[in-house]
């Protein structure tokens, strides 16, 4: 043992004393799975996901090539975590891509792992779904597929169904900065747009 | 400088009470709407009362199985007493990478322990990378006002002006909030993809898992945490959490308490090194520095509680009109009236607990239930106590008082001394005192000697 952890522990324990007092934590507000799972939760999410300044758009699953094309348009270099579902538009897999090719991306097209209502938030999974967390960083564009069924009322309901085991990132909204007079602005070092399309 | 001193310098800059006031205001009806549309907001700050409370009473036990997951998942945990300690960690690690060029992501703690200052001695650049950071280091002469948001005394005109002056030179930036935030992107967008080595803070470090979170807004903290090769995190040693559900509390709370958003636009949460994705190399450093010495005051240990939202500063009619720089501390507003002269000792900064009037909105708002009012009044007790020489004017009053009090006759016999020469005495002894109160006459007939005459002895 390093002597400054024994010195910081032995501090640690002479300040609190022979026996603390251990505080149950009540735990009364509402836990995962309380509130209930239906559709309406699903239009939330699309509403305070929008409030963001992100663009929503809501497709069955069979339109979904479709609707991406129409977002990106034709001639962009798209990126995409390896092995990504068929967009039917060329695209290049992230099969270990360089920062300078990172950089050289127009956008990526990502999934998700879970999408939280009560938020707005996407929550992305470092893995074949999302990709890893530099692919949905360095391009400037980001258009994050959000599967319906994976739409879940509250942040209780999001931590409980997430683990330690990848990198976990919660995006809501396109990257905006607060520091200019406390106002919202968007579009500072992560992606300045977001397109959320959610489908199912 | 105390507190008072140095607060007669910023009031009398009105266009810093302007800016301030300005932000202020909007970022409190935001907080009340944001908080508002959470019907279960109370017993979620029941619940992160006591979280930190449960942590701080089982602190060596989360601190041991923190370490323990960290370094399962393949980072290296260091321990560090003091700041020096820390920054000796640090320098040591940048330089076996072999950089004299570290990107920082916004770092209460870094601050604390003056880190850039400490790196550039050995001669290693820490560039800050949030956009208000970067604000207060391109102007040598500015400091940091704020917990949040360290640039809140510029309005956007001089942050503009700033800009054009240095990363943006010889371009008009016009007046749109968005083309600052365009030049910051520019100016540190090539440093985001080829510095090696990042230093970050922490908002949490789970110890059940080993996992640390980093909540923010623009991308530069997520530049930071995912870009560079070496990523070294210092942390408080209070910041650690004892379970992954602990975070569902603390990602409703934080926000909602800070930018007064439901979600801050991305927070992250990482467990070690994930081949692959991220940096390969993990540091994270737990630090001391005087947070013993507050846990070991019963009443002010709740200090250690704060999760860095600064809510109560903008609530604080006193923070508000002064500005942050009065405190001439790393944590100004309420929060650090009371964190910082027990973090750094009473001797340090014995003016800043009277830096309040008292009012009670910084424990309204406060999402961990802190009890600043009191912890306040407590130090202030214990800044007469231990700080105060015994031979001071008021010391020795408050004796005198004691004394005066202990029997009738004595009692009676200060009344009559009183009603002589309490004005004349008390100004001589006590300017200060008087300075900006007024000094009640002595009643002419005390109630006892009224009582004699209309009763007799009784």
């Amino acid at each position: 043992m390093s002597t400054a952890k024994a010195d910081i522990l032995a501090r640690v324990r002479g300040a609190l004393g022979p026996s603390p007092v251990v505080p149950e934590i009540p735990r009364t507000y509402r836990l995962a799975g309380t509130l209930v799972r239906d559709a309406a939760v699903v239009d939330l999410f699309c509403e305070t996901v929008s409030e963001y300044k992100a663009t929503v758009h809501r497709v069955a699953e069979s339109a979904l090539p479709d609707k991406v094309r129409a977002i990106l348009g034709e001639g962009l270099r798209v990126g995409v975590p390896a092995g990504f579902r068929d967009l039917g538009l060329p695209v290049i897999e992230d099969r270990g891509l360089s920062v300078a090719e990172l950089d050289e991306l127009d956008a990526v097209v990502t999934g998700s792992a879970l999408a939280i209502a009560d938020t707005g938030t996407i929550v992305l999974v470092s893995g074949e779904n999302s990709g890893r967390r530099a692919l949905t960083l360095v391009p400037d564009h980001h258009v994050c597929l959000v599967a319906a069924s994976s739409v879940v009322p509250s942040v209780p309901d999001a931590i409980a169904a997430l683990g330690p085991d990848a990198p976990i990132t919660l995006v809501s909204g396109p990257s905006a900065t607060s520091d200019i007079e406390l106002d919202r602005v968007e579009g500072v070092h992560g992606p300045r747009r977001l397109d959320v399309v959610v489908f199912g | 400088m105390s507190f008072q001193s140095a607060a007669k310098v910023t009031l009398k800059d009105a266009q810093l009470r302007r800016n301030i006031g300005k932000a202020t205001t909007l970022i409190r009806e935001k907080r009340l709407r944001a908080v508002a549309e959470v019907p279960d907001w109370e017993p979620l700050r029941d619940a992160g009362e006591a979280i930190k409370a449960h942590t701080m009473a089982t602190l060596p036990e989360q601190l041991e199985k923190l370490e323990a997951a960290v370094t399962a998942a393949g980072g290296v945990v260091h321990w560090a007493r003091d700041g020096a300690e820390a920054n000796a960690i640090v320098a040591s690690i940048a330089k076996r990478v072999g950089t004299d060029e570290v990107i920082k992501v916004k770092s209460l703690a870094t601050d604390e322990i003056e880190m850039n200052e400490a790196l550039e001695a050995e001669g290693i650049h820490a560039l800050e990378t949030d956009l208000a950071e970067l604000i207060v280091q391109l102007n040598p002469e500015d400091k940091q006002s704020h917990i949040l948001v360290p640039a809140i005394h510029r309005n956007r005109a001089e942050i503009r002006t700033l800009f054009e002056q240095t990363i943006a030179q010889g371009q008009s930036l016009g007046n749109e909030a968005s083309a600052i935030a365009e030049a910051a992107r520019l100016h540190l967008r090539n440093k985001f993809l080829t510095v090696p080595m990042a230093v970050s803070g922490a908002n949490f470090g789970i110890a059940e898992t080993g996992t640390i979170g980093v909540v923010e807004s623009e991308g530069n903290g997520r530049m930071c945490l995912t870009m560079p090769r070496v990523l070294v995190t210092l942390m408080g040693i209070e910041k650690v959490l004892p379970a992954w559900q602990d975070l569902e509390v603390f990602l409703q709370l934080l926000p909602r308490s800070s930018t007064a958003e439901r979600m801050n636009p991305y927070t992250s949460l990482w467990t070690g090194v994930r081949p692959g994705d991220g940096p390969q190399e993990f540091h994270l450093i737990l630090l001391d520095g005087g947070r013993t010495n507050v846990l070991a005051d019963e009443v002010g240990r709740a200090a250690l509680h704060c999760i860095r939202c600064s809510a109560c500063l903008n609530v604080c009619p006193v923070y508000e009109r002064v500005g942050g720089q009065a405190y001439e501390s790393v944590y100004p507003g309420p929060i650090g009236a009371i964190l910082t002269p027990q973090l750094n000792g009473l001797g340090s900064a014995p003016s800043l607990p009277w830096a309040s009037s008292l009012c009670g909105a910084c424990y309204e708002v406060c999402p961990v239930k802190i009890d600043i009012p009191s912890i306040l009044i407590h130090l202030r007790g214990r800044v007469v106590r231990e700080e105060k020489s015994r031979l001071t004017p008021e010391a020795l009053a408050m004796k005198g008082m004691a004394a005066a009090f202990s029997t009738r006759r004595r009692y009676e016999a200060a009344q009559r001394l009183a009603k002589l020469g309490r004005g004349p005495i008390v100004k001589a002894a006590l300017p200060g005192w008087t300075a900006m109160r007024d000094l009640p006459e002595p009643p002419k007939e005390t109630f006892r000697d009224w009582w004699k005459r209309e009763h007799g002895e009784g």
